[in-house]
């Protein structure tokens, strides 16, 4: 058992603290290859992580970067500097902590290449740029640990893989790094262990006492829940009377239009004049940091939130969390509540509010599935192949390098250790000369071959444009708000959202109503308007898909004779459709006709997801389009599908052939617009794609017009292209989510229960209110576009013309 | 056996193209975005923009699809096949600069030779473009057909026909590359494949047009709309 040195046990002790089980296990094993931490927030995690750097530092005959901390939010690298710099302080250790983030203003961040501090904290995007320079080797020279905090959010998504691939190279400058996780409580900790080791080294895991269970229950009011929408405004009152009883609450939202139309709604109601703010990652950095000191400073009562708070940060005395909306994933959920509380050893409180009246359903099986420890998950594929194509060019703006090498490299990766040599070669061909059936770019490839067999840049002034691209995040792109005649931004809107509006039209931003004015360059100008209520438009921010373990929770209420943990009102709605239809079955596909303002609809009750749903709506419409059933529109929720038409369908069971849907699918994939958008994101992080022009960013509508032409173009004329390969295999996973409609195929066999009925079934209401529908594309589009256009001929009076 | 090809290519152009007047001459906005002017036996087409792909690769290492020429020029040959026209206007633009003009490879040089037989072809100077092209035709700043002028940037407002700003319009949430005209002034959407656009309402357009100002949108169908 390593001990801990006199200064240190001094400090602890001076604090009245202990060392906990899992920060003595952390040192026992420093000098493991890679180790992995499980242990809830409060419980010590950081300090765990760091215990063994400081230690090994506090001699002070280390020279140069010892230890790499890599966090995903560039908020925790900075919170992180100041509580580290306490014991620092305290200790009077010779330690030099510094952070580099986007934030870092240019000459710090030179001076750190040039004289790099003990503990650097950044970001998985910053530390790509690092590795990209030249001077790189002599950076991360004598590296010795690298610590990746929130090691399973950065899992989930591609900044992992760039971070893992990222890793690789250090291990390769720094032949003793030792990599360690911290994690929260996830469903598969093997699997991020052996994507944090370098494969094949094995990675311990040490888990610490995860506390007591979450108090966490639903919000019943006296108030219904509505049939449809996210805002839950007949909640307010409720959860204003719970701020009320607590110190702190962190309301949080599954997007930031909920947020602000939360926000706004409470403050209308908050007659006591509480003081509350708003956190979202549309705001401006001013405003939110803003909110964030008031916030450790003890002065808000209550914060209105999305996930931009998801993630570690210290907040201080929080005690009640609240989730506004189904949580649509368990694990998030109780990640989120298990993050705010930073109370160790106590229970984290919190209450769920369902938005409308299926989320009621919802939030009860999320809550036993919190019960029952059961977090849902899907296990992720091989490394992504345009994230792969990002690392080589960052490679190439190092310096030369050796293909074979760096192949041998990227396999020591978890993610990519089934990585063929043929892929990568495919992947080192599109960066070097676009990877086009025509070689059309001999003259102008982007990397070149030495003579001594090693690749680089043709021009090395492109590095610094790859550098401005690097990254794998695929933000929306956003425009900026400001008052008009005021400099001081208000915020942020997606530009889809933007594009949408004309003059005069009011929105919420910062929890204030404004009305648009115009689109001066790449900011949105507003005037203050108090007196309107807000429209919003569509949403904003992405909506998550309910988790395959949570449909099937609901699939197994539905099943119940009656459901004693449902509110009666939801209750009673779930009899009123056994008795009027039937609730749909786990492994059965129900079907719902029945006319409607007439239409004939039909309502296909698959379960698969928000984006599978969908999928399943534009295959079906394709579909009845051949049969010449005239279908018009759609929408879809998580569990359902509604499809509005000219014709009814009588027989509902062909429509569902797996080869059909299969075959359907490979045509629709074509010429779709969630294809486009995948393609954009794969080549845009594929380097296909400019985001950052060293002048000025193009802006996001050029980007989307162009990368749609492109997608068209390379479909047509070079199908088998790389980044089209990329694409199809992403929206499988993604946007498109086949992979759910297989999993919904297989699961009911052609089980199909057709029923006709003569009006709206209880369990398709809230589908007529849905937000979303989508208009059936192809005759029926150019049909509006052009009676559109006519109408307005007429109304200008030169229809004749 | 069908002797004549174009035959069906030109009653489907004619069925998609817009026909109107525009300074006392009957016009055909097609749905390609090139203009057909029947009676002089014109077709134009503005900001080609070939060799775009190209250029981007030469300065920025970005190597997008290179296939923007071809898919540019069959358009255009299939519009000469479909309205048979004497003479040719490219109105500026036609390359993306001067570079990409002399880099074309021989394929598509044969492939503008052999478009040009029979034709009278004009290049009109362009902002990207500004001098003499090593390919057949008439090299112009400008040039009046039946009293209209065809340049590259409007300039004058008098019975003129422009290109330059890629125009685009907007209805039912749907943008699309369009012809914008009053009583005056043309101005023509960008033929090429990979040309951005500029929105109609957007100052620097809405600027150049006084009159009751008609939008004509292409793509499957040549679509008149007003601009309020």
């Amino acid at each position: 058992m390593t001990t801990l040195p006199p200064q240190f046990e001094d400090w602890f002790s001076q604090r009245g603290w202990e060392i906990h089980p899992h920060q003595q296990a952390m040192l026992d094993q420093a000098a493991a290859p890679a180790l992995m931490l499980i242990a809830p927030t409060g419980g010590g995690k950081t300090l765990a992580g760091f215990l063994p750097s400081l230690m090994e530092l506090a001699d002070g005959h280390h020279v140069g970067l010892h230890t790499l901390y890599v966090s995903p939010l560039k908020a925790l690298a900075a919170d992180i500097k100041r509580n580290l710099r306490t014991p620092v302080a305290e200790m009077d250790l010779p330690i030099r902590i510094e952070d580099r983030t986007g934030d870092t203003s240019y000459t710090q961040k030179r001076r750190q290449r040039a004289d790099p501090p003990h503990i650097l904290l950044t970001t998985p995007e910053s530390l790509a740029l690092l590795t990209s320079y030249e001077d790189a080797p002599r950076i991360f020279k004598g590296l010795q640990r690298i610590i990746v905090d929130e090691i399973h959010a950065l899992a989930e998504s591609k900044r992992g893989d760039q971070l893992m691939l990222a890793l690789s190279r250090l291990q390769t400058l720094a032949p003793n790094l030792r990599r360690v996780g911290l994690s929260a409580t996830v469903e598969n900790p093997d699997a991020i262990a052996a994507e944090l080791a370098r494969h094949p080294d094995p990675c311990a895991i040490i888990n610490a006492d995860p506390g007591p269970d979450p108090d966490i229950a639903m919000l019943v009011t006296q108030e219904k829940p509505p049939w449809t929408g996210g805002g839950a405004k007949y909640a307010i009152p409720a959860v204003l009377e719970e701020v009320k009883k607590h110190k702190t609450t962190l309301i949080f939202h599954n997007t930031r239009a909920q947020a602000e139309i939360f926000f706004h709604n409470l403050w209308l109601a908050n007659t006591d004049d509480l003081p509350i703010g708003i956190h979202h990652g549309s705001l401006a950095r001013e405003q939110r940091e803003r909110v964030e000191a008031a916030m450790v400073a003890g002065n808000l009562r209550a914060i209105v939130c999305t996930g931009s708070l998801d993630l570690g940060i210290d907040w201080g005395d929080v005690d009640l969390v609240v989730q506004v909306g189904a949580p649509k994933n368990v694990k998030r959920l109780v990640q989120r509540i298990g993050r705010a509380n930073h109370r160790y050893n106590a229970p984290s409180k919190a209450l769920l509010v369902p938005a409308n009246r299926f989320e009621v359903v919802e939030c009860v099986a999320a809550l036993e599935a919190v019960k029952a420890h059961d977090l849902d998950g899907d296990p992720k594929g091989p490394g992504p192949r345009d994230v792969l194509c990002q690392h080589i060019l960052i490679t190439a703006c190092a310096g030369p390098f050796d293909a074979h090498q760096l192949f041998q490299e990227i396999r020591t990766v978890g993610a990519y250790r089934t990585l063929s040599r043929a892929a990568f070669d495919d992947c080192l061909d599109f960066c070097a000369t676009g990877g086009y059936a025509l070689r059309a770019y001999d003259k102008w490839k982007r990397l070149l071959q030495t003579a001594d067999g090693k690749w680089q840049l043709r021009d090395p002034r492109a590095a610094q444009r790859i550098r401005m691209n690097i990254g794998t995040i695929q933000d929306t792109d956003t425009l900026k708000v400001r008052m008009k005649g005021n400099f001081k931004p208000l915020g942020e809107v997606e530009e889809a959202f933007a594009a949408t509006l004309t003059p005069g039209d009011t929105f919420l931003i910062g929890g204030q109503v404004v009305r648009y004015e115009t689109l001066k360059e790449m900011t949105v100008e507003v005037s203050r308007r108090a007196d309107k209520t807000p429209k919003i438009a569509t949403f904003m921010g992405t909506k998550f898909a309910n988790s395959t373990q949570l449909s099937q929770r609901i699939l197994r209420m539905f099943d119940q004779t009656d459901w004693p943990e449902l509110p009666s009102h939801t209750a009673e709605w779930l009899g009123l459709q056994r008795k009027f239809s039937k609730l749909p079955e786990a492994n059965r596909i129900l079907v719902e006709s029945f006319p409607h303002e007439g239409r004939h609809h039909i309502c296909v009750y698959g379960f698969a997801g928000r984006n599978a749903m969908q999928t399943l709506g534009m295959l079906l419409t394709q579909r009845m389009e051949e049969l010449k059933l005239h279908p018009m529109g759609f929408v879809a929720t998580d569990y359902a599908t509604l499809i509005w038409g000219l014709d009814p369908v009588h027989d509902p069971a062909p429509l569902f052939q797996p080869d059909n849907i299969r075959a359907d699918f490979e045509t629709w994939l074509s010429g779709n617009a969630v294809m486009k958008k995948t393609f954009r994101g794969a080549a845009t992080i594929a380097g296909l794609i400019e985001r950052n022009l060293p002048q000025a960013r193009k802006t996001g509508r050029q980007a989307t017009f162009s990368s749609d032409i492109l997608y068209d173009t390379l479909s047509k004329y070079d199908p088998d292209h790389l980044m089209l390969r990329i694409t199809r295999e992403e929206a499988m996973r993604g946007l498109v989510d086949f992979g759910r409609i297989e999993e919904m195929l297989a699961r009911t066999a052609g089980r199909i229960d057709h029923l006709i009925l003569d009006r709206v079934t209880p369990l398709s209401l809230p589908m007529f209110l849905e937000q979303g529908r989508i208009a059936v594309a192809g005759a029926g589009q150019e049909r509006l576009l052009e009676e559109e256009a006519a109408r307005l001929m007429q109304e200008a009076g030169v229809a004749a013309l | 056996m069908n002797l004549d090809p174009g035959r069906a290519l030109r009653q489907e152009q004619s069925m998609n193209a817009y026909h109107f007047s525009f300074c006392a001459t009957a016009c055909a906005a097609l749905p390609s975005g090139a203009l057909h002017l029947p009676e002089e036996g014109v077709l134009c087409v503005s900001d080609l923009h070939l060799g775009k792909s190209e250029r981007i690769a030469r300065r920025s290492g970005v190597m997008l699809p290179p296939y923007e020429v071809t898919e540019t020029l069959q358009k255009l040959e299939a519009d000469i096949s479909a309205t048979n026209p004497n003479r040719i206007i490219c109105l500026g633009d036609s390359f993306d600069d001067l570079d990409a003009a002399a880099s074309l490879d021989d394929d598509t040089r044969l492939w503008l030779a052999r478009l040009q037989a029979g034709k009278t072809w004009v290049w009109i100077e362009g902002n990207h473009d500004p001098g003499p092209i090593d390919l057949g035709g008439a090299h112009r700043s400008q040039v009046t057909i039946s009293g209209l002028t065809f340049r590259h940037i409007a300039t004058d407002p008098h019975a003129e026909i422009s290109g330059h700003f890629h125009p685009k319009h907007r209805v039912t949430g749907r943008s699309r590359p369009a012809f914008l005209y009053d009583e005056t002034r043309m101005i023509m959407p960008a033929y090429g494949a990979y040309t951005g656009g500029l929105a109609s309402h957007t100052p620097a357009l809405r600027q150049l047009f006084n009159g009751r100002t008609t939008a004509i949108l292409t793509g499957h169908k040549a679509i008149p709309v007003p601009i309020p």
